[in-house]
């Protein structure tokens, strides 16, 4: 029995190793002197003070910033509208809907990507901050979604049900108990939401135009034009503020939600 | 602690609409009609330029054909499809073998711990793709970690091409999805009763046996489950061969944005769009025939 215990810790230990392991060497050479050896040729911060000089990339996080910042707000209200709004539908029809809802989740992003190119493109509206910012909302809505309905269903509905009997008009419901009981899901939901718009690619890849380069678009074409120990340093800092909102998000949601 | 969520479950466990209406019923229209107008309708737009050809300038032209999928038929769409699947496959399988083992360990984990090794499993699965595909080129390529270490050690005299190659992206897929394997499977072993592995053991059962007989089929809904969370983004993946694979690497995610953007032949790409999304539907109706033969056998116990 112990043989087996010390034979699945060090498996999960290199589990762990495997996951974190390049982006620690990642992150590592970011502090590296030398332009293009891997060796260690000593500390520097030269390249995160390249970064915060290059005009392009500044302009690039104003627009990722952006995008996620408007998106987050209209999937959050959007999304929150629509789990309250299906309480009223029959069990039948509210299954269908919201399964029809949530099918972003599982369809390649890929594909939604090329959807949404295809239709702006046929609807003549220039690609840009704004169709970013649409694709951005519609894969985020989904998101939200799922995660403020797992805790609306475990809300007490007479709650709800009691403030109504005593007058309350339905925004007094929600402004008075169902929002402040929602309240860890909605800002967690929103941080995820940022979350994702900020790190998200593929879609904002095919829906985005001239002037509307996010970051994760800036950090490919780095890449695309080789190896250098300034995407090191961007990726190093965008690790650090995907892993502080992660955690701030699960922190606010409790630990519940990565459980089911 | 018990009480006020037994209550809970039990009165939404009754019937969500309650005869009382709490919200009007028309708060659900703009998020349903952003997800129909954003969504519904421009995969519709995707299925109808399948059928439609292509424009002398690029372009569309709204003529009825089969073309796109008759063309489809050509040994390398086939070729690129078969690879796709072929390294979504190993891809799984990989994770699956990798993924067991971490699963299984921190589901028997005191509780308070597990939080801690969930959290590790799934910060990497919350951290830019990009960035984390990007470390494997930083470490694979030939003036990389890993040559730099091989011929400090003086067992390579030249760097060998690691980066650019199959097997960098089946790499590179299984460092990306390792997380959604381990999720669901944890959460299959933690309903495991460990008194029946211990009973199994207790019966003189080899090591192999118990995990055939015991462990597996009673955490195949998980395994299943973790199985096509990582086959499904593994088929459409398009950044990993991208960046690690060479010219032979290429993957369905890779060709459709070739004849989008590259080729701007918008039919074509339609149409291999609309297959691969035949293909992972397909996986799917498998996983809810199972699941759902699953939930009989459940309830007859």
């Amino acid at each position: 029995m112990t043989g087996r215990r010390v034979w699945l810790q060090v498996m999960s230990l290199g589990n762990l190793l495997f996951l974190y392991l390049p982006v620690a060497v990642l992150v590592l050479f970011s502090f590296n002197a030398s332009r293009l050896s891997a060796t260690w040729q000593g500390f520097t911060l030269k390249w995160y003070t390249a970064l915060a000089e290059d005009r392009a990339l500044l302009a690039a996080t104003w627009n990722s910033l952006l995008v996620a910042g408007v998106s987050t707000v209209l999937a959050t209200g959007l999304g929150v509208a629509a789990v309250l709004g299906l309480e009223r539908l029959g069990s039948r029809s509210r299954r269908v809907i919201e399964g029809a809802m949530l099918l972003p989740l599982v369809v390649p992003e890929i594909m939604m990507g090329v959807a949404l190119m295809l239709f702006f493109v046929l609807i003549k509206l220039p690609l840009g901050l704004p169709t970013v910012i649409i694709a951005h909302t519609a894969f985020n809505l989904p998101l939200v979604m799922v995660i403020v309905r797992a805790r609306h269903r475990k809300l007490d509905p007479r709650l709800e049900e009691a403030a109504s009997d005593l007058g309350a008009t339905p925004w007094q419901v929600f402004r008075r108990v169902t929002f402040p009981l929602l309240r860890p899901a909605v800002v967690g939901a929103a941080l995820m939401a940022f979350t994702v718009s900020l790190d998200d690619f593929i879609v904002t890849f095919f829906t985005a135009g001239p002037g509307s380069t996010t970051l994760p678009l800036k950090v490919y074409s780095m890449i695309k034009s080789g190896v250098s120990p300034e995407i090191n340093a961007l990726s190093a800092l965008l690790v650090l503020v995907s892993m502080g909102l992660v955690g701030l998000s699960l922190a606010i949601q409790g630990r519940g939600i990565f459980i089911r | 602690m018990s009480t006020p969520a037994a209550s809970g479950s039990t009165a939404t466990g009754s019937d969500g609409n309650g005869s009382l209406a709490r919200y009007p019923g028309w708060i659900l229209a703009p998020g349903l009609c952003w997800a129909v107008l954003f969504f519904f309708v421009p995969l519709l737009i995707v299925l109808a330029v399948s059928f439609a050809s292509r424009g002398t300038y690029g372009g569309v032209l709204w003529t009825f054909s089969l073309t796109n999928y008759v063309n489809l038929l050509h040994p390398l769409y086939f070729r690129i499809f078969g690879r796709s699947i072929f390294f979504a496959a190993v891809t799984t399988a990989l994770c699956l073998v990798l993924g067991f083992p971490l699963a299984y360990y921190i589901a028997r984990l005191p509780r308070r711990r597990q939080g801690l090794w969930l959290v590790l499993v799934l910060i990497p699965f919350w951290t830019n793709f990009l960035v984390r595909t990007y470390a494997w080129m930083f470490i694979l390529r030939t003036e990389g970690v890993i040559n730099k270490l091989l011929m400090g050690a003086g067992l390579i005299d030249a760097p060998i091409e690691l980066l650019y190659s199959d097997a960098a992206v089946l790499l590179g897929l299984v460092y990306g999805y390792l997380p959604f394997m381990v999720l669901p499977l944890y959460a299959a072993v933690e309903r495991l009763d460990p008194a029946l592995v211990e009973a199994a053991c207790d019966l003189y059962a080899s090591r192999w046996s118990v995990f055939r007989r015991v462990v597996l089929p009673l955490t195949k809904p998980g395994v299943i489950a973790g199985c096509l969370l990582v086959f499904m983004p593994s088929l459409g993946a398009f950044i990993t061969p991208d960046l690690l694979g060479g010219a032979r690497s290429m993957m369905v995610g890779n060709l459709i944005q070739h004849e989008y953007l590259v080729v701007r032949d918008w039919p074509l790409g339609s149409a291999l769009s609309f297959v691969l999304m035949g293909v992972l539907i397909a996986a799917m109706a498998v996983y809810y025939r199972i699941d759902a033969g699953m939930n009989q056998e459940g309830s007859r116990r």
